[in-house]
């Protein structure tokens, strides 16, 4: 086990990460906010992904990559891998963690059920709304992660997430032809 | 008799939920890169950090003295040693030393030779203004303010600026007393 820190450390950041750019930076464009979170997702996927598959051959096909996201990488990540792994064979997969660990911290009853650009409606601010886009803007954070790390094996991507099933959440990968 | 304190914060932080510090490094790493692309300056960026620094120091001091189990300190000299040797190994597991006292005991220095925000971290020449850690002074700043110690955190050494340590100079510049509901005069 290498070095460590406390996981307030990494939650407070994350949570101050997507204020600043939800709420200060880009308070009134939502799909701004989105892209600069999941690009700052991305670059940390890329490199850590590097970092963990230095010493490996490269993976034979996309499913023995995204085995690795669920296992291993997940595994760095959360201490924990995907619980369930679904694909339709036609590069959609599902990776669902039941318990992931950095939604635990939002009250449940605020949560949207799918995480999609096209249900932000900036116009109709009300309490609950904001609260689904908080949640929302924390989520393209691991979004970026996984499209970043997927990226770095050579996996080009887009990745949701998907909360309707809580307290599961599901990330779902569309691999680009 | 009440729990002592811990005098260092090693038990402390083998009793928390810890994470690579990898991810962390890598992620704060890419959050001031973000931010160095969108606001372009980097005094602005140094602000930005420091704000971050402030919110989220506002809010772990709560979790810092309900884990800790440390009383109110007498003075702004014990606050710096509990912030030293307690709060920097709770939270970073990392310990820094105090020096550099002022006579009036209102100014000293935090010294860090290790510091997990920077593994791996390298400079480019076009940021020579970035103060890369500048999140950390805002911590302080913000957790004292919770204490009811108005301060001002400024970078003295650098080590990604060459230096040979990271040092913060804190300064008290105004202590609020407590205020109690009842005034004993009304």
């Amino acid at each position: 086990m290498g070095r460590e820190v406390a996981e307030t450390c990494m939650e407070g950041m994350i949570l101050e990460m997507v204020s600043a750019y939800s709420t200060r930076f880009y308070a009134t464009k939502p799909d701004l906010a989105a892209r600069r979170i999941e690009a700052i997702g991305y670059q940390v996927g890329l490199q850590l992904s590097e970092r963990y598959t230095t010493e490996r051959p490269r993976f034979g096909d996309h499913l023995e990559a995204i085995k690795f996201i669920c296992k291993d990488f997940w595994s760095e990540l959360f201490n924990k891998q995907i619980d369930n792994l679904r694909t339709n064979h036609r590069g959609t997969f599902v990776l669902q963690d039941n318990r992931f660990r950095w939604l635990t911290r939002i009250p449940i009853n605020s949560l949207p059920n799918k995480m999609d650009a096209s249900q932000h409606d900036p116009s109709a601010p009300t309490p609950d709304n904001k609260a689904a886009q908080d949640t929302s803007m924390h989520l393209y954070f691991p979004c970026g992660i996984i499209r970043g790390a997927l990226s770095s094996l050579g996996i080009p991507c887009a990745v949701s997430a998907d909360i309707s099933n809580l307290p599961a959440c599901s990330f779902v990968v569309r691999i680009k032809a | 008799m009440a729990p002592l304190a811990p005098k260092t914060g090693d038990p402390l932080f083998a009793n928390v939920e810890r994470v690579n510090a990898e991810l962390f490094t890598l992620t704060y790493g890419a959050i001031v890169r973000q931010l160095l692309a969108d606001l372009e300056e980097v005094e602005e960026v140094n602000k930005q950090l420091d704000l971050m620094g402030y919110n989220i120091g506002v809010r772990l001091i709560d979790e810092f003295l309900a884990k800790s189990n440390v009383s109110r300190c007498v003075d702004f000299k014990e606050t710096a040693d509990i912030i030293a040797k307690v709060g920097f190994k709770m939270f970073l597991g990392v310990t820094a030393t105090v020096t550099n006292w002022n006579a009036e005991g209102t100014t000293c220095s935090l010294v860090l030779e290790d510091n997990p925000l920077v593994d791996f971290v390298e400079l480019p020449d076009t940021c020579q203004g970035l103060h890369y850690c500048n999140i950390l002074s805002g911590v302080l700043r913000g957790a004292l303010e919770m204490v009811s110690m108005k301060t001002e955190i400024t970078w003295v050494r650098d080590m990604l600026h060459g230096d040979d340590a990271y040092e913060l100079q804190a300064k008290l510049v105004k202590q609020v007393p407590e205020e109690y509901p009842y005034k004993d005069d009304d």
